[in-house]
């Protein structure tokens, strides 16, 4: 795990410069580990050696890209952030004629059906389009399919409740094997699609902007970076909700957001 | 005692089962003006937020806060991992968080904080192992000793759980073998000299 600095950041600009794909400004630990990580799985000693083989090789490029920018999520992650979008965010979102969501890093879409729920128990999905967003093409992939392990149901089913569900929660998906499938009716007005935080513009107009857990990964210059792309992509008085340890303490953009709940980090912008 | 070569930066320890007395009687023992700061992952649940820190600080006159993400790490200060996240320190000394996959069946996992500690404080580090019914913290420990830090187990006898430490000395990454009251008079000489 001990590259030199030199090397692990010439790694870096050689992918951004061969692929596009930019972790110049990630959060460096979390990088190096998965890195690390990487080379034990395919046998890989030493970091040019590593660089060598996925600049030439697109394939296993694809395969190091995925392991990179993998992230793991549950459905109704934190049950008090949702039951705070109940309380909070629905009343505001329920007043426009059409509502448009940004689920940005949507890793395998646990979070998508979760919104998806929560806004079809509050009457709103039918007039709502849901854009979930993820660098990582396998894992929106997973995301569109909606067919998720059956022993996880058991906590969703928990965090569903605690997150102040009104319904059966198995109401919302078959069981076929060792797998579940969510209803295709929360699917209608989802849109899958790949978006890349770090290099990406805005690309539409959102009533509330969902990103749990992303800024984490990224150092402070590109933390600032995308919530200024949040800012410039949520309409006035636009809602953005940010993970558990997450703040915009460190944001430039910090005085044009008013704090809806602070313990769960839900933000609605001023100016 | 004798004098080390080395002046120590940074103390990382790892707890689960038993931990919060375990971390609750090694706290108490500090001095209000405990330098070194002391990094500390204890496996708990997801469900209680803050309340973890709220116990340890009643215990220990050193302040004792739960890691905010990209905190920088100051001396005389207690950090506690925040539930349901990893634990890493970057380069630059800040915190980091991620939400990466379990690891030993953990988040936050000891052997993540301690493999980032390790890389970054090299020989400055000191990593302790405390009861647990695990392993995670193992393979932490062992990076530690490869880096030149310096690496100790609570007793297993004295421990309310023996297979964390366990876990940790059968690696033979572990170089000292002590009680918590051992452990903390050890940490408070040390800082002295």
């Amino acid at each position: 795990m001990n590259f030199e600095d030199k090397e692990f950041r010439g790694l870096l600009e050689s992918i951004r410069y061969t692929y596009g794909y930019d972790f110049t400004d990630y959060a460096e630990a979390s990088v190096r580990r998965r890195i690390n990580h990487f080379m034990n799985f395919k046998k890989i000693t030493a970091l040019n050696e590593l660089e060598g083989m996925i600049l030439k090789d697109e394939k296993l490029f694809e395969s190091f890209i995925q392991e990179l920018s993998v992230t793991v999520t549950e459905m109704f992650r934190d049950p008090a952030f949702y039951k705070s979008l109940r309380e909070n965010a629905i009343k505001r979102l329920a007043t426009y004629p059409f509502i448009k969501v940004w689920i940005a890093g949507c890793a395998t879409g646990e979070e998508v059906y979760s919104i998806a729920i929560l806004l079809k128990e509050e009457g709103l999905l039918n007039r709502s389009v849901i854009y979930a967003t993820d660098i990582n093409q396998k894992s929106l992939q997973v995301a569109r399919e909606a067919v998720y392990p059956v022993e996880n149901m058991q906590s969703y089913t928990i965090n569903y409740q605690k997150a102040g569900g009104t319904n059966s929660f198995s109401e919302y998906y078959k069981s076929k094997y060792n797998s579940v499938m969510f209803d295709k009716s929360l699917k209608q007005n989802i849109v899958f699609s790949p978006h890349n935080l770090a290099v990406d513009k805005s690309f539409n107009e959102f009533q509330l902007i969902i990103c749990r857990n992303v800024l984490i990964y990224f150092n402070q210059q590109l933390q600032n970076k995308v919530i200024q792309l949040f800012h410039e992509s949520l309409c006035p008085f636009g809602l953005l909700g940010l993970g558990n340890k997450e703040s915009l303490l460190f944001s430039e953009k910090r005085m044009n957001f008013d704090e809806v709940d602070r313990k769960e980090k839900i933000f609605i912008k001023n100016s | 005692m004798l004098k080390t070569e080395q002046a120590y930066l940074a103390i990382v320890i790892g707890a689960s089962a038993g931990g919060l007395y375990a971390l609750s009687a090694l706290l108490e023992k500090l001095p209000a003006d405990f330098r070194l700061p002391l990094i500390v992952v204890q496996h708990r649940s997801k469900d209680h937020r803050e309340i973890l820190e709220e116990v340890l600080q009643s215990k220990c006159k050193v302040k004792v806060k739960q890691v905010d993400e990209k905190e920088r790490i100051e001396d005389n200060c207690v950090y506690i991992a925040p539930p349901d996240y990893h634990l890493l320190i970057e380069n630059d000394r800040t915190f980091s968080l991620s939400c990466d996959e379990y690891v030993r069946f953990s988040r936050p996992s000891i052997d993540v904080l301690f493999e980032s500690a390790a890389m970054v404080y090299r020989n400055k580090l000191i990593g302790i192992i405390l009861t647990g019914a695990n392993n995670d913290g193992a393979a932490g420990i062992k990076t530690i000793d490869a880096s030149g830090g310096l690496t100790i187990a609570q007793s297993p006898q004295e421990a309310q759980f023996p297979v964390m430490p366990e876990a940790a000395i059968n690696t033979k990454g572990v170089k000292q073998i002590r009680s918590i009251a051992e452990i903390a008079t050890f940490l408070v000489n040390i800082q002295d000299e």
